[in-house]
């Protein structure tokens, strides 16, 4: 396939069916490879669209100043783009984030304001909003707010998976900013309104829960609750363990919070096996393996990689 | 009926520091005022007067309680209760 340029690149992933991890000929997996995107992650679609948007929007200028809270992708993704337009970007990523994503940042020549590892990412945010308070030239796109980064999936990501499995009954996606879940489960909800919008979200460690108060909690404003079916929590053990199978019995290598989003796909194969009914179930893969190699998730058994991730922000 | 409730750090001066603690009750309502009994005041964290709290989240077995009956949701025997506050991804 020929394209312009690698923006133009971003998106139109192959979907690929999972023939050994699927329970049954009737009830089927498939996974929406994220990871071919430019920058390797599914964050791409989003950067990409909350950038034209802002630029639509008259916002950007030639060496204007991006900010962004971000654990990582969406940061990497946005720092690709910035470095095509001719922007500058400054993140706020937790410090307890894997040592390759401010690798791969610092790459693409992005800025990195760290923020304290308790509290994850919901400090990230709070000490964004300061920045943006002291520096009112600089333009934060702000993903969890940011309704283009819902509608890139809404345009892009949704009709891509109904175009290429017709007879989808289930879509899992992993629940950050919400943008995939949001921006699919809206376009099927007009598409096929029948599919299932099942959300995984990640339990991390203690310390990433570590508020001071509950009133400090943390909601996208771009999550719409009616948008989804349902929504599972995937602890570590469960997202290592499922991410090494879809190594071992797919091939198919990808990072952890994949192996959160397959266990609850696998959770929902399970019910529709039980049920006695057909299922086309597509999952998200978010991003490949590569970024994560450092924290231990891929050696070792299971006890040590469970250890190995608390307390970092894994997915 | 028994079950197990994961307490998150944030609550665990609530229960003496317990991370994990045993309640009855044959609904989620039912097992909050439970725990009230034995952790005074730990319920009026976890609702208000419209259900759950808006940075309360409570799963049944790893599922999200808003996604099945909410505080009517019934709770079994063997059923694990996991409370966490809702915090930033991406």
């Amino acid at each position: 396939m020929r394209y312009e340029s690698l923006l133009d690149s971003v998106g139109r992933t192959p979907l690929v069916g999972l023939p050994a991890l699927s329970p049954s000929p009737d009830v089927r997996l498939w996974a929406k490879l994220e990871d071919r995107n430019p920058t390797g992650s599914v964050k791409d679609r989003a950067a990409l669209a909350m950038v034209e948007q802002a630029e639509k929007d008259g916002l950007l200028h030639p060496g204007a100043t991006l900010l962004e809270p971000t654990s990582g992708n969406t940061g990497i993704s946005l720092a690709m783009v910035a470095k095509q337009r001719g922007y500058r970007l400054v993140c706020v990523m937790p410090e307890n984030t894997s040592v390759e994503r401010a690798q791969l940042l610092r790459m693409w020549g992005a800025e990195i304001i760290s923020s304290p590892a308790a509290g994850g990412s919901n400090e990230a945010v709070r000490v964004a909003k300061e920045l943006a308070a002291e520096h009112p030239d600089w333009v934060m796109l702000y993903q969890y707010g940011n309704a283009a980064n819902a509608l890139a999936h809404f345009d892009t990501t949704g009709p891509e998976l109904l175009a290429d499995l017709p007879t989808i009954t289930h879509f899992v996606a992993g629940l950050g900013t919400t943008g995939t879940l949001m921006g699919v489960g809206r376009y099927f909800r007009e598409a096929k309104p029948d599919v299932a919008i099942v959300a995984a979200e990640p339990r991390y460690g203690e310390l990433v829960y570590g508020l001071r108060n509950l009133d400090e909690g943390f909601v996208p404003e771009l999550y719409d609750a009616a948008l989804l079916t349902t929504r599972f929590s995937v602890g570590p053990r469960d997202a290592v363990r499922r991410m090494r199978e879809l190594l071992e019995r797919e091939g198919i290598f990808a990072g952890v919070s994949t192996g959160a989003i397959l266990h609850a796909a696998l959770g929902v194969a399970a019910k529709e096996v039980n049920a006695g009914r057909p299922a086309d179930i597509a999952f998200i893969v978010c991003d490949g393996g590569w970024k994560y190699l450092s924290t231990g998730a891929y050696e070792g058994g299971l006890d040590e990689a469970e250890a190995a991730l608390d307390g970092q922000l894994w997915a | 009926m028994a079950v197990e409730v994961r307490v998150p750090t944030i609550l665990r001066s609530f229960t003496g520091g317990e991370k994990q603690v045993a309640a009855s009750g044959a609904s989620l309502q039912a097992v909050i005022a439970d725990l009230d009994a034995a952790y005074p005041g730990i319920a009026e964290r976890l609702v208000d007067d419209s259900g759950l709290r808006r940075f309360v989240n409570i799963y049944l077995n790893d599922e999200d309680v808003r996604f099945l009956d909410g505080l009517q949701t019934p709770i079994g025997d063997s059923d694990s209760i996991t409370i966490l506050p809702a915090v930033a991804g991406g």
